[in-house]
């Protein structure tokens, strides 16, 4: 049986399922709920300085993009930080995480951008015997106006200024939450990391509208008429999370930086696929408020199922598997020809492929009379598209073209040897091979 | 009051509540979550297979997707085009042999798109709101007379209208709708539909109805020739088949078309009287309209009694699944020989059939089955022709409805080619519609 178990920053936790900083953290009842389900850590809601709480709206604070039969592809938020007193937070913590010891615990923080905020929270939150903090640096509704949350999060001078004030008054370990309302994630990452952080969490939410009223032409979610951007997450923003999870790891300045992954994980799968690019763990939250917590149970059980049949032992097993193949297009092999080929036995005649590639792209599908669809190979250039829009899975399949023979849409013979961009003719630039 | 079990034919058999539920839709309407997870499964094919499968050619990939962006008007615009009766053959279409037969996800997991209950959805909601999403272009001066008021008739003087033609349509029946009105099972037209339907199509304007006037009674082709520009002839299929059979005792005999005429016209179900034991002689839809509807009037024992195999049966499968399924026992290779009157109850003697050299004979062996009461569906006839040629038992045309005679068209069920479809009769009427316009306008269109 897989080990579940990961060790990120020396916390230790069951699985590398957390949740991640947001309402399902918000209480001792929600966590404890948690734990007992299955979930392996979690980051507590973020914690705003002593006084008077924020308030919420009291209108609705959600929004959602719908898939088929209402399934949730994408959630937008526009909740604040804890609406509850600190004392009353910390008190919780404290006592959940007696009763939890081997659950991880970690303490999302966010106060305004001075030393003395800080250095007053601090001691109160490592008080707690919590495993670690996350520095909220990515809300971007509501907080972000305020001078907090994604304001500094896009500010990387201000990131290493308050994660070092971090590493002053607190002696655990210090996670990042960066946003990725900024143009190029890794300076953020690597600010935090100058900063003395011991890892970075990614991603906060994505600034978003999710949709519109038309009758009252206000945004949604509308309050009294009114709507304003807020933070989008769930399977929708899965893609650019994970390509800016591997920006980090691919940096030089970043390179095998911890990472915690965040951004859509609902299945084992997200999570194997954020940690071939290189997190330690993966931190949920979607997945929970649509499902309950429950669903951590197929997450575990998968990702073990799945390491098992690939004889992997331990998450560290495959953990940045995927990094090395992660490269620049500059570097793709322009040697490596595919076509597609439809198995006419599974085809059910759809003509979808034969739309797409007609419409839109290369016309490399022909249809007969009696609707069977085939490809030319003199114009298929494999862009995949009709793998894609094709509702029977594995119908079409991309085929590599082996080496040796003409692809008869260049009458190039194809070369068994890898050559790329860099050293392409047509490339002003190319550097010639030596 | 009777029950199934009583002896005979009575009136009765089952109580008002018991009717109602059983004459109730038989597809109800999809509920609004229904109707976007049923347009979801779509895969709004290239060149779709539905389309080609429908008479009509409904553009259906088309009028689901905009169903499934909650336009549901304009969905039901993109099948009017095409079928201005939509409504009601999204209820009687034998969409298990047409477009849904072709849908690609039948092919690959044997669960069509549901595309007849996805176009009832479209067609109610447009109709609901009392929308005539059609207005007719400029008068052209031209009339034409269209005999016959089915859904060839409407189709064609609906096509005409719009193009600014008038028309006088002559229906021999009291209420127009013809076989939607009068010949269609209760349980696949509820709450009026067809009346509905006729005048919401009526709306369009420029088109006159005259009930009670029967060609080659109260008007001749002759007549309609000089008096209008065109001639549309839908007149369906006014005569029955006879059975030939002997029968010891006639008033247990009667026709299954006229059973399903009193039940579509009745305002009370209960007051037909239906027998304990029926027994229903035919294999195409009028058989199992008539069968199904025995059974639901409360008959205790009903028998579809088909001289051909399961396969030759003109009802789909489906239909015959749906006799079974309401305990309606398919009996094949069966014809009727002579009905024996016995107490308590008559009996039915049927002789088996085979196929000999080609040919449908008895093989001498016989069955009895009680028979209180024997409906004969075995097909209907062409009831006037006004002279023109035929093509069979039909009246012979070419193209679009041309028929052997200058101006004079003819389509639906009383015209040669195509099923005997109300989609079909439809698709006439439009085409030849457009075909009278051509004609008519000459080169000026």
């Amino acid at each position: 049986m897989a080990d579940l178990t990961t060790d990120f920053l020396g916390i230790k936790s069951p699985n590398p399922f957390w949740l991640a900083s947001a309402p399902p953290t918000d209480k001792e009842y929600n966590v404890r709920r948690a734990f007992e389900a299955g979930w392996g850590g979690v980051v507590w809601k973020t914690l705003g300085a002593e006084g008077p709480p924020v308030v919420n709206v009291n209108g609705p604070r959600y929004g959602v993009i719908h898939g088929p039969d209402r399934r949730v592809l994408g959630l937008n938020n526009i909740e604040l930080i804890t609406d509850r007193p600190l004392d009353v937070n910390l008190e919780e913590i404290t006592r959940v995480k007696k009763d939890y010891p081997n659950h991880a615990v970690i303490v999302s923080i966010m106060v305004p951008c001075e030393e003395q905020a800080w250095k007053d929270i601090l001691p109160k939150v490592e008080a707690t015997g919590a495993d670690g903090i996350e520095l909220n640096f990515g809300c971007p509704h509501g907080m972000s106006e305020r001078g907090m949350g994604a304001a500094v999060g896009q500010v990387p001078e201000y990131i290493e200024m308050v994660t070092g004030w971090c590493k002053k008054y607190y002696s655990k370990p210090v996670i990042v939450k960066l946003t990725p309302n900024i143009t190029d994630v890794r300076l953020p990452a690597a600010a935090a990391k100058r900063g003395g952080a011991d890892a970075v969490s990614l991603i906060n939410t994505i600034n978003s509208i999710v949709s519109v009223d038309l009758d009252s032409m206000s945004p949604e979610p509308s309050i009294n008429g009114k709507g304003t951007h807020g933070g989008y997450c769930g399977p929708a923003v899965k893609p650019i999370a994970m390509s800016m999870v591997s920006e980090i790891a691919r940096a030089p300045a970043t390179a095998g930086f911890p990472i915690s992954g965040i951004g859509g994980v609902t299945t084992w799968r997200d999570a194997a696929e954020y940690i071939a690019l290189g997190c330690g763990n993966v931190q949920v939250c979607t997945a929970a408020m649509t499902y309950g917590f429950k669903v951590v149970q197929e997450m575990i059980t998968g990702l073990s199922q799945w390491m098992d049949e690939k004889g992997h032992k331990s998450i560290q097993d495959f953990m940045g598997a995927a990094i090395p193949n992660t490269t620049d297009w500059q570097y793709l092999d322009l040697n490596y020809v595919a076509k597609a080929v439809i198995n006419q036995d599974d085809c059910i005649s759809c003509g979808r492929c034969f739309a797409a590639c007609e419409d839109t792209s290369h016309q490399a599908i022909v249809m007969s009379e009696d609707r069977k669809f085939s490809v030319l190979d003199a114009e298929c250039v494999a862009c995949n598209l009709c793998v894609e829009v094709c509702p029977v899975e594995n119908c079409i399949t991309m085929v590599q073209q082996p080496a040796g023979t003409v692809d008869p849409r260049t009458g190039q013979t194809i070369s068994d040897g890898y050559a790329n961009w860099t050293t392409h003719p047509n490339n002003p630039d190319s550097v010639a091979a030596e | 009051m009777t029950n199934p079990m009583t002896p005979g034919i009575a009136a009765d058999r089952l109580s008002n509540e018991a009717l109602a539920q059983n004459f109730a839709d038989l597809h109800v309407p999809l509920e609004p979550h229904e109707v976007r997870v049923a347009a979801d499964r779509c895969y709004f094919c290239y060149d779709a297979p539905c389309v080609t499968a429908c008479p009509t050619d409904i553009d259906i990939p088309l009028f689901i997707r905009q169903i499934s962006t909650d336009r549901s008007e304009a969905a039901a615009k993109t099948i009017l085009d095409m079928n201005i009766l939509g409504g009601m053959c999204a209820r009687v279409c034998p969409t298990e042999v047409l477009c849904e037969q072709a849908c690609v996800r039948e092919v690959s997991e044997g669960k069509p798109v549901e595309i007849g209950r996805l176009q009832r959805h479209a067609t109610d909601r447009l109709m609901a709101k009392n929308i005539h999403p059609f207005d007719r272009a400029a008068a052209t001066g031209k009339k034409v007379a269209v005999v016959g008021a089915g859904p060839a008739g409407l189709s064609c003087a609906h096509r005409l209208a719009l193009k600014g033609i008038d028309v006088t349509i002559y229906d021999a029946r009291s209420k127009a709708g013809g076989l939607n009105e009068y010949g269609i099972a209760a349980y696949k037209s509820t709450n009026d539909f067809a009346a509905k339907e006729v005048a919401w199509l009526l709306s369009i304007g420029g088109i006159t109805i005259e009930n009670n006037k029967t060609l080659g009674v109260d008007m001749t082709l002759d007549g309609l020739s000089s008096d209008f520009d065109a001639v549309f002839l839908s007149v369906g299929l006014g005569g029955v088949n006879a059975l030939s059979m002997s029968s010891e005792d006639d008033t247990c005999m009667s026709d299954a078309v006229g059973f399903i005429e009193t039940l579509r016209q009745t305002t009370d179900l209960a007051s037909i009287p239906i027998g304990r034991n029926v027994v229903v002689i035919g294999g195409g839809m009028t058989a199992v309209d008539a069968a199904v509807q025995s059974k639901l009037l409360g008959a205790e024992q009903v028998t579809i009694a088909y001289r051909r195999g399961r396969e030759a049966m003109s009802a789909s499968r489906y239909e015959q699944d749906l006799a079974a399924s309401h305990g309606v026992k398919l009996l094949f290779n069966v014809q009727p020989v002579t009905l024996e009157t016995l107490e308590p109850s008559a009996a039915l003697v049927l002789e088996y059939t085979a196929t000999k050299d080609g040919r449908l004979t008895g093989t001498g062996e016989t069955m009895r089955i009680s028979a209180d009461q024997v409906f004969s569906a075995i097909g209907q006839t062409l009831a006037t022709d006004g002279g023109l040629a035929l093509d069979g038992r039909k009246i012979s045309v070419t193209g679009a409805g041309r028929t052997s005679r200058d101006r004079v068209w003819a389509g639906g069920d009383c015209a040669s080619g195509g099923d005997d479809l109300t989609v079909t009769a439809v698709a006439e009427g439009r085409d030849a519609a457009m075909d009278i316009y051509a004609t008519l306008m000459g080169g000026a269109n």
